[in-house]
């Protein structure tokens, strides 16, 4: 079989094309970017001969020469394995390569042996880090029957439960960890003493005498009760600081507190934005050219790991859906451009009024969250207690009303996007967009409501200790328990969900022969709502770690559960969405959204720290006025050389000239990435124009050659070409009796190429 | 991407082999000896192997078997199975994916990918649901897409470009074995 393996080739061997292309230099370093060296120094050879052969001129054997020369010191690492030859091929090619090593010098030998076992390890250590990774086999098993774009959901999760494990294994090594090992390395424990009077009273909250059952269940779901005053929340957390005698050093937990809290955000955001790198430079590449949806489709489209026939019958379905949609789109784009001036402004008015009325909604919705909130808190405070049911509800009602308002108002969005008449792909872009705004500022709503009872006193009365310690004596524990009431409930209702609404959903469809059954239809596995509501429980957890230190491994667990829950109801319950979601740009997108969460929970978390005046009856930060004071206070502690670069650090004038910097930095970059897009488009027009040039100079030279007498007649064409052959391909057609060969006739014509 | 080794060791080209063999031996037992070590020229025919889990439910299994096997009528020896399996495979880097793609889609094997081949291309796709009018737009709207040198067909040079800038290709093009 011939060496080139990019262009098929006839039965003799020979390339079926016209071997005046075949000189082109282009096509040369085509051939070369793909082939192994030995035949290269073959092909090199033949060309030569043929080049001289036509008489074209010193020069271009030279070039093509010194092109072969760069490439073949390109190929030299190549890979055999990503050669694109024949396994006979590719074993020569090993033996030849073998050969040239044992040419080389023994510093050499030893220099290419090393990289080799260095790589190898390399590779190998990558297979084994692989195949430990969580779930590989259920995700497998995942892509297998529902193709790429529900896996990235799952492995999104994954992602999220490494993430919660390495917060709270951080929170742990830094808060608990000391505080439990003391004991037993003999430490000695300092415990916040401030006798601020009335500031510092914390009424113990453990129930006494003889306690009802379902009393215990009501305090594990609310956090109260006997978890009060535990390593869950932020009240225990009473010390100050920890001599340890054996090493003679002092552990100061409150700056430990402080520094892990900014530590697992910033970890969170370089993790999530290291992780979004490559999905976002492809996602710019994409956004760059045209939306090349057609070609996507056909070239691309095809899941090549479905391998079950129900999930290929679904893909193709999908598929098509897809084509048609993007037909219709092109349609929707002819018609918006037909649009008459009346027309616009109805549309404008229409949607102005309707971006009025979800605004509209969105601040009920907001309302009816913060009076849920007062009244939980009031209920809670003033502790009557009418039966286990209704407590319960009370203790739960922000939680009720938030998760009720977020399942209402995306069913609202979709109708509404309708009348708005905007093309498909921006309708569902629209419509996420509300949603993830509705579930994440419906938590900044809850604590917004929360913390404005907290600093209330009473009508024109500035609060005593800088918050309302009468009713909330240790109002961080009393956050803590808002966030871990809000991930207990958000586990239940997805669990309830499942086994409550989409197992009955299967059974009646399955079995049921009615109307309505088969119009209801079976449950289809919505990514973006799944997406939201794993984004909306990881936010939670990011508010509620400092908190509640241990949220992070409730979160860990409560992840592990989803997923087998999830994987169960999707394989037994769902069917694909008809409406097929991306994998490539969907992974961005959850990364996307999960950054907005991240910003919008470090945001909270910013007032809590400096904002409002730490509980003086419980946590580390008694002795200071706000959580980030222990900051200032450790530096002016430290010696002199430190504290004054500390200080200079933060100075205003570094702050102005970083940011100075910065500017230079960004502009600089702008105008890079700029310059690069003006080449890019300049490459474009010449890659189209050399195309044409080329296709001229054949012509013009096929129409030199059929007007000439040719002498010697030994390869004379048997047909002679029309002069002006219309289609430019039938000259490369397969058949070789009809192709020119040019290269045994000398060319008088000068257009040499 | 892909991996950067610069050659087969002895004990990989075994444990390819092993684990290939298996599979490649159940398609054709009768055919497929146990004993490959003196070479023998066997090759499983097309309609043997588009049997197989993996590639039963790809509509374009006739065209793939055929680009990887010698002859290029889908009769494959053990050598084109294992390279089929390794280009395909999740690892293989984009050049080599994009190479064979280009053969596969080519059908009358011209080295241009013209509109015949794209319509029989997107037949194949969607089992002849679309119709005749729809695929015709559809071709159409392709090639207006990726062609760069205006020849109403995709080179090459233009397929390789446009398959660059395609996002899902990288995670639709590979076969798990």
């Amino acid at each position: 079989m011939e060496d080139d393996s990019v262009f098929y080739t006839d039965r003799s061997g020979r390339i079926t094309s016209n071997p005046l292309l075949d000189e082109l230099p282009s096509y040369q370093s085509l051939l070369y970017r793909r082939k192994q060296p030995i035949a290269g120094t073959k092909r090199r050879k033949e060309s030569r001969g043929r080049s001289s052969l036509s008489g074209s001129g010193k020069w271009s054997v030279s070039t093509v020469n010194r092109i072969e020369e760069r490439q073949k010191s390109q190929m030299e690492q190549r890979a055999i394995r990503e050669l694109p030859i024949s396994m006979a091929e590719k074993r020569r090619h090993k033996e030849q390569r073998l050969g040239e090593h044992q040419g080389l010098s023994s510093w050499g030998q030893w220099r290419q042996n090393t990289r080799r076992s260095l790589k190898r390890l390399r590779d190998d250590a990558r297979e084994i880090f692989s195949s430990m990774k969580l779930w590989r086999r259920d995700i497998h098993q995942i892509e297998g029957m529902f193709g790429t774009g529900i896996l990235s959901y799952f492995s999104f999760l994954r992602f999220l439960v490494a993430l919660n494990l390495i917060i709270f294994l951080l929170m742990f090594s830094l808060v608990m960890l000391p505080i439990i090992v003391a004991p037993h390395a003999s430490g000695n424990v300092t415990y916040n003493q401030r006798d601020g009077g009335n500031c510092s009273i914390y009424p113990s909250t453990a129930r006494r005498g003889l306690v009802n059952f379902h009393q215990h269940i009501s305090d594990l779901l609310s956090g109260e009760g006997f978890l009060e005053q535990t390593l869950l929340f932020y009240g225990y957390y009473k010390v100050d600081k920890i001599h340890f005698p054996k090493v003679n050093s002092t552990y100061n937990l409150a700056l430990a507190y402080l520094l892990a809290t900014v530590a697992y955000l910033l970890l969170s955001l370089f993790w999530i934005v290291k992780r979004s790198a490559t999905g976002f430079k492809r996602h710019l590449v994409q956004d760059e050219d045209r939306f090349q949806s057609f070609c996507n489709k056909i070239f691309a489209g095809w899941d090549c790991c479905i391998s079950n026939e129900n999930a290929a019958k679904l893909k193709r379905s999908s598929l098509l859906y897809e084509l048609k949609t993007d037909l219709e789109e092109e349609r929707i784009k002819q018609k918006i451009a037909e649009r008459t001036r009346k027309d616009k402004c109805r549309i404008y008015f229409l949607r102005a009024v309707l971006n009025l009325f979800v605004i509209g909604v969105l601040a009920a919705c907001f309302y009816g969250i913060y009076v849920a909130t007062n009244l939980s808190q009031e209920a809670e405070i003033s502790k009557t207690k009418v039966n286990f049911i209704t407590d319960l509800i009370y203790e739960y009602l922000p939680s009720i009303v938030i998760t009720l308002a977020n399942f209402i108002t995306p069913l609202l969005f979709s109708v509404i996007i309708n009348y708005e008449d905007y093309s498909p792909a921006f309708e569902i872009r629209f419509t996420l967009m509300r949603c993830v705004f509705m579930r994440l500022t419906s938590i900044g709503v809850l604590l917004f409501s929360l913390w404005s009872k907290i600093t209330y006193c009473g009508k024109d009365k500035s609060c005593g200790c800088g918050y309302n310690h009468e009713l909330y004596s240790c109002w961080e524990t009393r956050v803590g328990q808002e966030m871990y009431k809000l991930t207990i409930f958000d586990f239940i209702i997805i669990a309830a969900v499942t086994l409550f609404v989409e197992f009955p959903r299967k059974l009646i469809v399955k079995y049921s022969q009615c109307g309505l059954a088969k119009w209801w239809g079976q449950q289809e596995f919505a990514i973006p709502q799944n997406v939201l509501e794993i984004v909306y429980g990881q936010t939670i957890c990011w508010i509620g770690t400092f908190f509640c230190p241990m949220l992070p491994a409730i979160c860990t667990i409560k992840y592990f559960f989803i997923f087998y829950i999830k994987k169960v109801s999707l394989i037994k319950n769902c069917r694909p969405a008809t409406r097929p979601f991306r994998a490539s740009s969907s992974h961005f997108f959850f990364l996307v959204v999960l950054l907005i969460g991240l910003f919008l929970a470090s945001l909270p978390i910013a007032v809590s720290l400096a904002q409002i005046s730490c509980s003086k009856a419980c946590g580390p930060f008694v002795n200071y006025t706000t959580s980030w004071e222990v900051l200032p206070v450790t530096v002016s502690q430290m010696p002199e050389g430190a504290k004054k670069l500390l200080f200079a650090l933060s100075s205003e004038a570094f702050a102005v000239s970083f940011f100075v910097v910065t500017c230079l930095a960004m502009f600089y970059v702008i105008a890079l990435a700029g310059a690069h897009k003006r080449v890019i488009n300049q490459l474009r027009e010449q890659l189209a124009t050399e195309g044409r040039d080329k296709r001229f100079l054949i012509q013009k030279l096929c129409q030199a050659q059929n007007n000439q007498p040719v002498k010697r007649s030994k390869f004379q064409p048997r047909s002679p070409r029309s002069p002006s052959s219309p289609s430019y391909h039938t000259s490369f057609s397969s058949n070789v009796s009809e192709s020119v060969f040019l290269a045994h006739s000398p060319p008088k014509s000068s257009t040499n190429v | 991407m892909g991996n950067k080794q610069t050659t087969f060791t002895e004990e990989q080209l075994e444990a390819y082999q092993v684990a290939l063999h298996g599979r490649y031996r159940e398609l054709a037992p009768h055919l497929v000896p146990l004993d490959y070590t003196n070479n023998p020229d066997i090759r499983v025919p097309l309609s043997l192997i588009v049997t197989m889990p993996e590639l039963k439910e790809n509509p374009f299994r006739d065209r793939i078997v055929e680009t990887f096997s010698e002859d290029g009528q889908g009769n494959m020896s053990f050598n084109d199975f294992v390279d089929m399996f390794s280009a395909l495979c999740e690892t293989s880097p984009r050049e080599l994916k994009t190479i064979y793609a280009f053969k596969i889609y080519d059908y009358n094997r011209d080295n241009f990918i013209c509109k015949e081949d794209l319509q029989k291309t997107l037949n194949k796709l969607t089992k002849g649901e679309l119709t005749p009018e729809e695929v015709t737009l559809v071709c159409d709207k392709a090639i207006e897409e990726a062609d760069l040198d205006a020849d109403n067909k995709l080179s090459f040079a233009d397929f390789e470009n446009m398959i660059s800038k395609a996002p899902d290709f990288l995670s639709n093009f590979h076969i798990r074995i």
